[in-house]
């Protein structure tokens, strides 16, 4: 096999993330990132979710018919999810509440799907677990690193803990409210994005329309 | 019939499925670049989230919830743990369904729609909207119409968002942002602008 575990678990990190290169999942990354400990709850559900659909689907490859397996790999994910939300209602009531829905929609989260075909369909279920965990960890990256931004200037708290102390508390920082509203989401994650870009420029997308320069004369 | 249309409204405007709850996003960055193809989408969301969210509500009363199978015999028999599954079952089985039913009678609808229909099963919007269904317990009624508006909305948004897209090719953007960079950026501003309803009340 050319590509190492090594390799396939830090690849999907930066290079290649799911978010801001293969565009899947995104749905849920925006709405559970105002709080850190929400996202990590998150990222870490759909971490396991998507190590363990893979490799099951990985072991069930060649007993899947082409013509159903997209029910096939559904049936093995809304199991998973089904035990994780179990899980979180038992142990964690709270957080699964904050979650509401979201839970939920691992099901449909793009990645799990994503990597299940991309992948799993074609590699052993060693591999396809490490990829599913690598793409996981991904995900779970560009999570965290959105909700520290909108956690510590929306709150000024990180992991629920003051650090910046905020007016209506008597301290001296003016928390920036938009950061907890939905939108400031898109915003974070396109300037990340940006940032990305700027740092590996192999991945600008092409222009659709160049502006040509005039010559002045 | 009041709160049925305040309901249509809050789904469309202020609880917009693309814009505040952010569902059905990966396809609606991925399908928003022509107008033409994004009313396409939107349209199939629209009649897809119409038809499953009342019928997962039918199977929610019916089958799943606590003492809902009194008329079988297991009056003490609670089942909500198999929703999830249920609902994607069912939301696959009527994509399908439709799929076919589209083919047979209306070819012409189905070459309209017909290369969405497979997207939809994974487009977070349909299940989000069963799930919201549910949080919020709604009744029949209020499930179809929360369907067809919550639909719609995501519609409306998606071909927006095409139309601010089919401007936004001709800009000069960093390069940085060109592509998914500055679509982020553009959906975060519609999405302010949707909030701009949310002190809308009927």
């Amino acid at each position: 096999m050319a590509q190492t575990y090594r390799s396939q678990l830090v690849d999907p990190l930066i290079d290649n993330n799911p978010i801001t290169l293969q565009v899947l999942g995104i749905c849920s990354a925006l709405a559970v990132t105002s709080s850190m400990q929400v996202a990590l709850v998150m990222a870490i559900a759909v971490t396991l979710v998507t190590g363990f659909s893979s490799m099951f689907i990985s072991v069930l490859r060649n007993q899947i018919p082409g013509s159903i397996r997209i029910i096939v790999q559904m049936v093995i994910i809304a199991s998973l999810v089904i035990l994780v939300d179990q899980v979180l209602k038992a142990y964690a009531y709270e957080i699964s509440k904050t979650l509401s829905v979201f839970v939920g929609l691992i099901i449909t989260n793009c990645i799990v799907m994503g990597r299940a075909e991309a992948f799993a369909m074609k590699n052993p279920p060693v591999a396809s677990f490490v990829d599913g965990v690598g793409n996981g960890l991904g995900y779970g990256l560009l999570l965290m690193m959105v909700s520290v931004v909108r956690e510590l200037f929306g709150s000024g708290s990180l992991f629920g803990v003051t650090v910046f102390q905020t007016v209506n508390n008597g301290g001296w920082y003016v928390p920036n409210g938009l950061l907890l509203l939905p939108p400031s989401a898109f915003f974070v994650i396109g300037l990340i994005i940006w940032a990305f870009r700027t740092w590996k420029p192999e991945q600008v997308e092409e222009r659709e329309y160049k502006i040509q320069s005039v010559e002045a004369h | 019939m009041e709160g049925l249309i305040s309901l249509a409204v809050k789904a469309v405007f202020v609880e917009n499925l693309a814009l505040s709850f952010f569902l059905g996003m990966c396809t609606f960055l991925a399908v928003s670049k022509k107008i033409s193809t994004a009313i396409g989408l939107g349209i199939s969301v629209m009649v897809v989230q119409g038809i499953t969210v009342p019928a997962n509500n039918l199977i929610l009363t019916y089958l799943l919830a606590p003492g809902a199978l009194a008329w079988a015999g297991f009056g003490d028999v609670d089942l909500t743990f198999l929703g999830l599954i249920s609902y994607i079952g069912v939301i696959a089985a009527i994509v399908q369904i439709l799929e076919m039913v589209l083919d047979k009678y209306f070819p012409p609808l189905y070459n309209a729609l017909g290369v969405f229909l497979p997207l939809i099963t994974v487009n977070c919007a349909i299940l989000g909207g069963s799930l919201f269904m549910v949080e919020r317990s709604y009744n029949l009624s209020e499930a179809a119409t929360y369907g067809v508006s919550s639909g719609f909305g995501w519609a409306l948004a998606i071909t927006a968002m095409a139309g601010v897209r089919e401007k936004l090719k001709y800009s000069d953007i960093p390069d940085g942002l060109q592509g998914l960079g500055i679509t982020f950026i553009t959906a975060g501003l519609m999405a302010m602008a949707f909030m701009s309803f949310s002190g809308v009340k009927l």
